[in-house]
């Protein structure tokens, strides 16, 4: 149906998506997620290496979407939260608890989940979602 | 430095044109802007059209030639500009870079966007190209969404109630009204807003601006053609910045740091400062990003935009009416959206808009691109200094 078909561009994403690699810049210590492959900071005098992340963090902002985009029509609604990992980075990402749970402040936890199947014959698209992490 | 003004302005109503294509649009605002300028298309020297996303709203890609070859004004370059949301405004900038290099006297500047084409859900995918592809859309994030995200910060680091973000589109619904371009043209409540369906939470349907057809056209002339037009409004400062393409890239969500360095630029070349502006368009595609444009472009202080709003004095007849056309309740065909603001700051100073501010000498257009990975802010005056 579209680029979401795309068996190689979720080929390379893996690593960062499946397991929350992220990377590392040795020279000014900036840890980025998603990994890039320079660092803005440094650029040609950064050199960055695999980091892997805990993926937990806490609720920055969240939304509810009632409205999706093509593709998303039968997961709808669900919660997307900007959040703010332990690590430093931030990144969005959906949250699988009910919105009536979902506060800002609140610790997450990632959960390997199906994100996305591209129609009946298309690929299945895994990844990480969170949810609200209760032994805090 | 070389001056350029705008010596005719040309737009399409806007709203769903189910019977006009992209390239009919184009073709009327740019014919109805050369009529304006009372020119001919041999006048034209160049051509440059934003655009976000003929590609995947119509199948249509190579917009440039479309629209150079629709108008009759082969072989004149044409060159297509692309920064989502920001793209009118991209065009109209590299336009006017364009004659001050010296390369064109007289440019035709337009932003077109046909987006009714495809379905809704199609619409809402398609804009989200704006955003990161790999790790913004792909969780199924939407550009109200986006918002949404920046809405809820703000209004819990600043306390902006969600009763005071409805006194957004209840102003520009109110402007839009005597604006017979306008996609909408009917007033609304702050009742109205609360009581529409939620889109992505806190925002609802009558925060968001709606999926429209429609393009606009200007054109933009050197100060040896320009000075013999009685109409011409100058260009006096023009700024652009960039920021990172995804929201969770940024220290702050509660702001647009493009628009601000934008707006820097834009002052500082113009020799004014944001008490000097009489009239302002800014890129309210979200009530949301109406307040946070006050604050970037230096109107309010940092969390408090929405006193302008309550003392109404971004209303017209305030201190500093913003989006006096209704703003992006005209609609927003997003390449056209920066193209449509200019034309109502030159319609403020010629003296000629439908909510016309007394005496505006100094009008200003803020183009957002995307969750503000893009800004363009121009400022435009009626007297060439």
């Amino acid at each position: 149906m579209s680029h979401r078909s795309s068996i190689p561009l979720y080929w390379r994403l893996q690593k960062s998506k499946y397991r929350i690699v992220g990377s590392k810049c040795l020279t000014c210590g900036t840890i980025y997620y998603p990994p890039k492959t320079l660092c803005p900071k440094c650029r040609s005098k950064g050199e960055l290496e695999n980091i892997q992340l805990s993926g937990k963090g806490k609720i920055i902002s969240y939304t509810v979407i009632r409205t999706p985009p093509e593709g998303f029509e039968k997961y709808s609604p669900y919660v997307v939260a900007l959040i703010q990992l332990d690590e430093g980075p931030k990144i969005t990402g959906q949250i699988v608890d009910n919105p009536e749970k979902v506060e800002i402040g609140k610790k997450v936890t990632p959960v390997f989940r199906k994100i996305y199947e591209d129609g009946e014959d298309g690929i299945i698209h895994y990844g990480v979602k969170w949810k609200i992490d209760e032994q805090i | 430095m070389e001056k350029v003004a705008v010596i005719g302005i040309g737009c399409t109503k806007m709203g769903e044109h189910w019977e006009k294509s992209l390239r009919d649009l184009s073709t009327e605002a740019g014919a109805l802007a050369l009529k304006d300028a009372g020119l001919s298309g041999k006048d034209i020297d160049a051509l440059f059209i934003g655009n976000m996303s003929a590609g995947r709203f119509t199948g249509q890609e190579h917009v440039g030639a479309l629209a150079v070859d629709q108008a009759g004004l082969t072989p004149i370059p044409a060159t297509r500009c692309e920064a989502a949301c920001a793209s009118g405004s991209l065009a109209f900038r590299k336009a006017y870079l364009s004659i001050l290099s010296g390369h064109h006297k007289i440019v035709l500047v337009g932003g077109a966007e046909k987006m009714t084409d495809l379905k809704s859900t199609g619409s809402v995918a398609t804009l989200m190209g704006a955003g990161d592809q790999e790790w913004e859309s792909s969780i199924g994030l939407t550009f109200t969404g986006l918002y949404a995200l920046m809405a809820r910060a703000y209004m819990r680091k600043y306390g902006l109630t969600r009763e005071e973000l409805s006194l957004v589109p209840v102003k520009n619904h109110k402007h839009a009204i005597n604006n017979p371009y306008a996609q909408f043209n009917f007033e609304i409540t702050v009742e109205d807003v609360m009581k529409s369906p939620l889109i992505a939470d806190p925002l609802r349907l009558l925060d968001c601006s709606p999926i429209t057809d429609g393009a606009a056209a200007v054109i933009l002339a050197s100060e040896d053609v320009a000075k013999d037009f009685e109409n011409a409004v100058w260009i006096a400062g023009s700024g652009q910045a960039s920021d990172t393409l995804a929201l969770h890239g940024r220290e702050d969500v509660c702001r647009i740091r493009a628009a601000e360095k934008a707006a820097k630029m834009a002052y500082q070349q113009a020799g004014v400062g944001p008490d000097d502006i009489d009239i302002a368009e800014v890129h309210d595609c979200f009530s949301i990003a109406e307040i946070i444009a006050y604050e970037d472009l230096g109107f309010a202080e940092r969390g408090k935009g929405k006193d302008l709003l309550v003392n109404k004095e971004t209303t017209i007849g305030g201190k500093i009416p913003v989006n006096t056309d209704g703003g992006l309740k005209v609609g927003h065909p997003v390449g056209a959206t920066g193209i449509k603001q200019i034309i109502e700051v030159v319609k403020q100073l010629r003296g000629e808009a439908s909510n016309q501010v007394k005496d505006a000498k100094i009008g200003l257009t803020h183009n957002v691109g995307g969750s503000g990975a893009t800004a363009i802010v121009h400022i435009l005056k009626k007297e060439l200094d």
